[in-house]
């Protein structure tokens, strides 16, 4: 099947990709200034237990040893321990990836439906007052910085009108749902839980639109162009005087081309989003890993700051397969041409 | 007159693109009509607004930039640019189909042959259809385009296939609906001259087969002296002459048409003929009086000032030229 071979021949790709980066991770976290063993050992730890330490954690060999080293447990899951949790590293991201996942879920959502929608509304009203309305909002929304809306977003939901909750997953007392996936909405929803449903939906939607305004007129703004464009070419045009009602040539044959665009841009702010997340986390005391990302860099916790970009690097690996097969299935050139081998 | 209502008729059409600086003026009274079962030509240079006159009939030039000024188009005595969009989508396809310029940019490239041939049978045949039968329509419409493998071809994406099957493909949609009215624009340009004589022909026997009443636009004199019964000359955006198609080559009235035949390279004389000298005017600025006359070789005086009307040499022969005004008092070239 040609979707299979493309996927194997990605996955391969993926690992290639990967390994450079491990490489690139391990060698930064190697050169930059700060002995780990002290770090790891603490500051009035005697010399010689900082030694020893050193001769355990392989820092003494030449850095391709200590590179295998480091790769084998990475693989096997051992990321080390983090120097502020005192935990392995692996644990801690498993426990907060999935905040920080659902988050971006939602937001991804929600560029993709707001941003679509209102650059095709923008697009069918080119010029006019809707169309204008709609790309001023669109700068406006480029321009300002996610955790400018995320404070917005508090004040008046939160606390001036009162409509949605202000910090964390869940309502304090609340059981959180059985941990399956570890996003609570789906985990709820799968228990049957529907009130933890409700209440953790309740508590992301601030969150989630803060994170996706930006590119929600991102994706305005090009879906916008992408269809002005193709509303003037001749295959727009046939249909039309062939007879073929208005609504159908706009919402299928117009949209499919205009989306090619859109969705390659989509799939990268997803990726971004995760690890962009860090301020409004932050701001809704949000447990997720961008904010562990943001510490451990703060706090020079070499193997936290290693595991994270690690993990975001794998999805940005994932959300660029998904892309290219969602470009793949809207263009039928690049498939024909991947399916002749490139 | 004791002629019956035209099929389609074209009054005093003007046309413009607002642009940034200004408007371009590109349409400035055309007139044109189309009796039932009747082969219309339009000829002139490329950019004159032959396109432009025919997407306005069908309405699908991108409004704005483009804005139609003035005149009117009746289909059948019914104005196509006071209807609504339900009267209108009635007209299209049924009433009126247009085969585009470029096949290859009158395919969407993100669907299937089949995908957009289905479309265009699904919405004029409503929800009676089915699907088995509209997948048959569909194969007759490819079938009777005289293409081999209609069932493949339905599942093809226009860059699968070569110049000339997308062009028989434009023309099986255009005449999937069974038009009254078929407009043809330059069918046949974009492909190379042997498949440009098939496609033609093969479209020529299919009108005649359903006496459908076609407007061929061509910038090929040779073609549509073949193939038409009568003739519009455009220049500029303006009509400057209309005849019976032998008797606008036997005795052709405008300067501009006279000129027109003079650039066709005659194969009997050999070499490249010298064209017409002088350039398409600007729209942005165009000249003032008859258009044409920077480049007329008969330029008077008036030519400068006034818009010449249409001069009738014969009951069916018109030219919008002052050389033909009586009052001007010298003959005709």
């Amino acid at each position: 099947m040609q979707i299979a071979a493309f996927i194997v021949r990605r996955a391969v790709h993926s690992v290639v990709v990967l390994l450079g980066l491990s490489m690139v991770i391990f060698v930064i976290s190697r050169i930059l200034p700060g002995d780990p063993a002290r770090v790891a050992a603490g500051a009035r730890a005697p010399d010689w237990v900082v030694d020893n330490l050193r001769e355990q954690m392989h820092l003494n060999d030449p850095l391709p040893v200590q590179y295998v080293y480091w790769l084998r447990d990475a693989v096997q899951g051992d990321l080390g321990l983090s120097l502020v949790t005192r935990r392995n590293v692996a644990q801690d991201i498993l426990e907060l990836f999935p905040a920080t996942f659902e988050l971006a879920l939602y937001a991804g959502v929600m560029m993709a439906i707001l941003g679509v929608g209102l650059g095709a509304v923008s697009a069918r009203h080119k010029d006019r007052w809707l169309d204008n309305l709609v790309r001023v909002l669109s700068y406006m929304g480029v321009v300002t910085p996610s955790f400018v809306w995320a404070i917005l977003f508090l004040l008046v939901f939160g606390f001036t009108l009162g409509w949605l909750p202000t910090l964390g997953r869940l309502t304090e007392g609340l059981q959180p749902p059985p941990r399956i996936t570890g996003l609570y909405t789906v985990d709820a929803l799968l228990t049957g839980r529907v009130e933890v449903f409700w209440d953790a939906l309740q508590h992301i939607v601030s969150p989630a639109l803060a994170l996706a305004m930006g590119s929600i007129a991102q994706q305005a703004r090009i879906t916008r162009s992408a269809m002005a464009d193709n509303l003037g070419k001749d295959y727009i045009a046939a249909l039309r005087a062939l007879g073929v009602p208005e609504r159908v040539v706009m919402n299928r044959f117009l949209l499919k081309p205009s989306l090619i665009p859109t969705v390659s841009i989509l799939g990268l702010d997803f990726a971004a989003t995760m690890s962009n997340a860090f301020l409004v986390e932050l701001i809704f005391n949000w447990p997720g890993i961008s904010r562990y990302g943001i510490n451990a860099m703060l706090r020079k916790d070499l193997n936290a700051i290693a595991g994270v970009i690690l993990v975001l690097g794998v999805v940005f690996i994932v959300a660029n397969i998904l892309v290219d097969m969602a470009v793949a299935y809207l263009d039928p050139r690049i498939r024909l041409r991947t399916a002749r081998g490139r | 007159m004791d002629r019956p209502t035209p099929l389609l008729q074209i009054h005093d059409l003007r046309l413009q693109y607002r642009v940034y600086g200004g408007a371009l003026q590109v349409l400035d009274g055309v007139h044109l009509h189309v009796h039932v079962g009747e082969k219309v030509g339009l000829v002139g240079e490329t950019g004159c607004g032959k396109t432009s006159t025919m997407k306005a009939v069908l309405r699908v030039l991108p409004m704005p930039p483009a804005q139609i000024t003035g005149g009117s188009i009746r289909f059948k005595g019914q104005e196509i640019l006071a209807m609504d969009p339900r009267t209108l989508q009635q007209v299209r396809g049924r009433g009126i189909s247009m085969i585009f310029q470029d096949p290859t940019a009158a395919l969407n490239p993100v669907f299937t042959v089949g995908q957009q041939l289905e479309a265009v049978l699904r919405s004029h045949w409503g929800r009676r259809a089915d699907r088995g039968e509209i997948r048959a329509a569909a194969l007759a419409a490819l079938e009777e385009v005289a293409l081999a493998d209609p069932d493949r071809l339905l599942d093809a994406y226009p860059v699968q296939l070569s110049g000339g099957m997308r062009q028989r493909i434009c023309i099986a949609m255009a005449l999937a609906t069974k038009p009254e009215l078929l407009i043809a624009d330059e069918p046949g340009t974009a492909l190379d001259v042997t498949i440009q004589d098939q496609v033609l022909r093969l479209l020529h026997n299919l009108v005649e087969e359903r006496n459908t009443s076609v407007i061929l636009i061509s910038h090929s004199l040779g073609i549509v002296r073949q193939l038409t019964d009568r003739v519009y000359v455009m220049y500029a955006g303006t009509m400057v002459e209309s005849a019976p198609t032998r008797k606008l080559f036997t005795h052709p009235g405008h300067p501009y048409t006279q000129q027109l035949m003079e650039v066709v390279p005659r194969l009997s004389g050999g070499g490249i003929a010298p064209g017409i000298p002088g350039r398409i005017p600007d729209y942005l600025d165009p000249p003032t009086g008859c258009r044409f006359h920077p480049r007329c070789p008969h330029a008077m005086e008036i030519c400068r000032r006034e818009k010449p009307p249409a001069f009738s040499l014969d009951q069916d022969h018109q030219v919008a030229c002052f050389l033909y005004d009586p009052a001007q008092g010298s003959p005709a070239p």
